[in-house]
């Protein structure tokens, strides 16, 4: 072996070593979260190491647009927990047999935390945006992100859709009202982030969104502004474990930590609706409520396993048709 | 009169698309102030970044040395059938896609992949862990060196190592004490160049890497996580030192770059 | 190093092609033809020739200002031509963001629109031409150009006549790797052309998201398109250096 082959073994060699002992110090759990909550779950993460449970636990972090992510771990993306936006990719990952299909039977249904669909707009309303009827007027230019990628986009689909049926129309109205409000998008972002930085640097009139993530942008600095219509969805942000994590304890753990009052009482602060009551409770005025509330398991939408066949199925769904007529991308 | 036009062309050029941009870079690092700066460039998972960056450098780059001296030998010293397919093949990466590179990797080592489970079976995580993304980089940077050889190899001919050979040299003495110092230079700035494409690599290790912070995330992909949070200062500063890095890399290949471009 | 070069390069192209094939012919068609696909590659090979065509004619001013001219800084801006191929595509889109994005200061904001690509590609490709057009330009005998202005021809006559043509090969195949470079890029675009379908989607754009949605007979399709592309460009490029080589030996 010539010397210049014999180095870059053990250059190999030394590199492998070090990896190797990186990893074995200590337990690791590799968190695969959607693409908002980062922010949020650096701090519950640091809280839960302070406890006794989370002590000299590492993390590893991954965030992006909730299906592909899915369809990542899927791929072979190291994962012990997902904390994803919609049941929908879970239920991805249950199909594949690496959740187990009775995720949404734990505590709080499986929720880790709520928000709801908002319209995020300029500074002012200066197209006065206060319903979803104000999104198809002519004129006014919509930003959501990619339904075939992102769970935000499925809320805001679900929402629309949802909110139209409320108001008494019929399916078929509720549909084409969908299709109309797509014809107003100027922009589909791979993820919901991606949605936000798209309208933050200047694009459309209003942006489709979590709550928590016009909430996220105006504590970063960012000029936004938002409206919680009457009619709005409850979005309920999923958190599981995978059935392959060889640190289930551990991660299960973490999860009731999630679920517990210090990191509710975070995820308020941080612009997310507390699944705990009563500390939802403390945080009412920061979240209001709105009549027209309305969540996955509405008659009208029928859970998630209907949502995503009548929806979001890749070649029968409504959207890929409503995509094809307006000219937008008909997958991920 | 023409002259001056021209080279207010040429200016305004270069000022408009390329350096008023970068001194833009600088000014936004900045704007913030000292303290966001510092702290972003110091974080963990940054610092991590950085760290990753380098380690894949440093393993590629030898790597692609070596391949790429072995290569233009065997293309200029031995005449076989094929060498001009070897030769477009060793170019390829110059004219491909990262994102495609990354793509192919996906195809082979994912799980509906050609390999399928089979590295995972065994233990070993090749896709979203450090282990793709070395193979991306070499990909990407594979033919610099090469190309660098292969033509100083033609100019300076095959009389000194035929001279060796019949005073009884053998061939790793013959490579070692004669053709090597011949295309020293040519390695060196080839050596440069893989580098300066290692260090910047993007798309293909994007495609591969599974965004896991700390873990793996390279300098340029922790550039645009910061953009993406909220935190253009950390972007920014990222930015500003690899920019640094890349004017250590263009000195060097101003100063070492083949006489004819001069 | 055939083994090496096989297991690096090879594997992975069988695999794309294989794939993208492994339908069928039928298949792969329509796939590579559904909207999105096609206004990708339309974007793409539409910003590939309006950024070569710059590239071929204010690299060459670029290339000649260098070689023929001489002004105080004239060094500097020769080692800064290369600063695109030193610095990573990440930062060259940032670079442009700084100055051309939400918060311009010369309240220029071009993100998220098409023109963002054509400046990216732009600054990523600038080099290309200047550098094969110098060493040509370096070595011009110039006995012919000054006889010719001694005979009274005007400047653009001459250099249409007699130094255009001894240049083409360089600027030819500076303007086949700008082009390679354009279809390509990726790491200077994401940031700031927005990657909107259908309307700031280029090609490498596509081929990542589609392989994110876990559509790889998608991505697989537009990205074997790709691969065509750069071997053509390889081909033409290779070509362009016999022809360049061959019109010395002539010489």
């Amino acid at each position: 072996m010539n010397k210049a082959r014999k180095v870059t073994l053990i250059a190999a060699v030394v590199a492998a070593l070090a990896t190797a002992a990186v990893a074995a110090a200590g337990t690791n759990l590799s968190l695969v979260g959607y693409s908002t909550p980062k922010t949020v779950m650096g701090r519950i993460i640091q809280a839960w190491q302070q406890t006794p449970d989370g002590q000299g636990v590492s993390f590893n972090q991954s965030y992006g647009a909730s299906t592909d992510q899915a369809r990542a771990v899927a791929q072979g993306l190291k994962a012990d927990i997902v904390f994803l936006s919609t049941g929908d990719d879970v239920n991805l990952l249950v199909d594949q047999g690496l959740v187990d299909a009775k995720w949404n039977r734990q505590s709080y249904d499986g929720i880790a935390a709520d928000t709801v669909v908002v319209f995020a707009v300029r500074d002012g309303n200066p197209k006065h945006i206060k319903g979803w009827n104000d999104l198809i007027k002519p004129g006014v230019q919509v930003v959501t992100p990619n339904p075939f990628s992102s769970g935000s986009a499925k809320w805001n689909v679900l929402a629309a859709y949802g909110a139209q049926r409320r108001l008494g129309k019929s399916d078929k109205q509720a549909t084409a009202y969908v299709k109309t409000l797509f014809q107003h998008v100027v922009s589909q972002d791979t993820s919901g982030r991606n949605a936000t930085n798209t309208f933050l640097s200047g694009k459309g009139d209003v942006l489709l969104t979590y709550e928590s993530e016009a909430l996220a942008a105006r504590q970063n600095g960012q000029n936004i502004q938002y409206v919680i219509p009457r009619q709005t969805m409850l979005i309920e942000l999923p958190i599981a474990v995978l059935k392959s994590s060889p640190n289930k304890d551990v991660a299960n753990k973490f999860i009731r930590f999630v679920k517990g009052s210090t990191a509710q009482d975070l995820f308020g602060q941080y612009g997310f609706r507390p699944v705990d009551k009563k500390i939802a409770a403390k945080y009412a005025d920061k979240f209001p409520g709105r009549p027209g509330i309305f969540k996955i398991d509405d008659k009208y939408l029928g859970g998630w396993r209907n949502a995503d066949k009548v929806w979001f199925d890749p070649s029968k769904g409504r959207m890929v048709k409503i995509e094809q007529a307006v000219g937008g991308p008909s997958s991920g | 009169m023409r002259r001056l036009g021209l080279r207010s062309v040429a200016i305004v050029y270069l000022l408009a698309v390329l350096l008023g941009p970068l001194a833009m870079v600088f000014y936004r690092a900045f704007e913030n102030g000292l303290q966001p700066l510092w702290q972003s460039l110091t974080d963990p998972n940054t610092i991590h970044a950085f760290e990753l960056t380098l380690e894949i450098t440093a393993i590629a780059v030898p790597i692609n040395t070596v391949f790429g001296v072995v290569c233009a030998l065997t293309i200029v010293r031995q005449r076989f059938p094929g060498a001009g397919i070897v030769n477009a093949i060793v170019d390829l990466p110059l004219a491909l896609s990262p994102v495609v590179v990354g793509l192919m990797l996906f195809l082979l080592y994912g799980r509906t992949g050609w390999f399928g489970t089979w590295f995972s079976d065994h233990g070993m995580q090749i896709l979203f862990a450090t282990p793709a993304m070395v193979i991306a980089t070499i990909f990407v940077s594979l033919p610099f060196v090469a190309r660098e050889v292969v033509p100083t190899l033609r100019e300076i001919g095959d009389e000194q190592e035929q001279a060796a050979h019949t005073l009884g040299a053998s061939g790793w003495q013959t490579f070692w004490r004669v053709t090597l110092p011949s295309i020293r230079w040519a390695v060196i700035y080839g050596v440069v160049l893989t580098t300066a494409r290692c260090l910047g690599e993007y798309g293909a290790v994007a495609v591969v890497s599974g965004h896991i912070e700390g873990k793996t995330e390279t300098a340029t992909l922790r550039v645009q996580d910061y953009y993406e949070n909220f935190n253009s200062t950390g972007a920014y500063g990222i930015a500003i030192v690899l920019a640094a890095l890349s004017v250590l890399v263009l000195i060097a290949m101003t100063l070492l770059k083949p006489k004819e471009t001069a | 190093m055939t083994t090496f070069l096989s297991i690096v390069v090879l594997l992975p192209i069988a695999a794309l092609i294989w794939t993208s094939g492994k339908h069928g012919w039928a298949e792969f068609w329509s796939t590579v033809t559904a909207p999105e696909a096609v206004a990708a590659l339309k974007l793409t090979l539409g910003a590939a020739v309006v950024v070569s065509a710059v590239n071929a004619v204010l690299g060459t001013i670029t290339a000649w200002v260098l070689v023929r001219d001489d002004f105080p800084g004239k060094s500097l801006m020769n080692a800064v031509i290369d600063l695109p191929f030193a610095l990573p595509t990440i930062v060259g889109g940032l670079t442009l963001l700084a100055l051309y994005g939400p918060k311009s200061p010369v309240g220029v904001n071009i993100a998220f629109t098409r023109t963002a690509i054509v400046l990216a590609l732009l600054f990523e490709t600038l080099p290309f031409v200047v550098r094969t057009v110098q060493p040509v330009l370096h070595e011009l005998d110039r006995e012919t150009e000054e006889a010719a202005r001694s005979l009274g021809a005007r400047e653009a006559r001459v250099f249409r006549s007699i130094v255009l043509p001894n240049i083409l090969p360089g600027i030819l195949s500076g303007v086949a790797l700008a082009f390679a470079r354009a279809v390509g890029e990726i790491g200077s675009i994401v940031l700031i052309s927005g990657n909107l379908p259908f309307k700031t989607e280029v090609a490498a754009v596509f081929v990542f998201n589609h392989i994110q949605s876990g559509d790889e007979n998608g991505a697989a399709a537009v990205a074997v398109v790709m691969l065509g592309i750069a071997f053509l460009l390889l081909l033409a490029i290779g070509g362009l250096r016999f022809l360049a080589t061959r019109h010395e030996r002539n010489a």
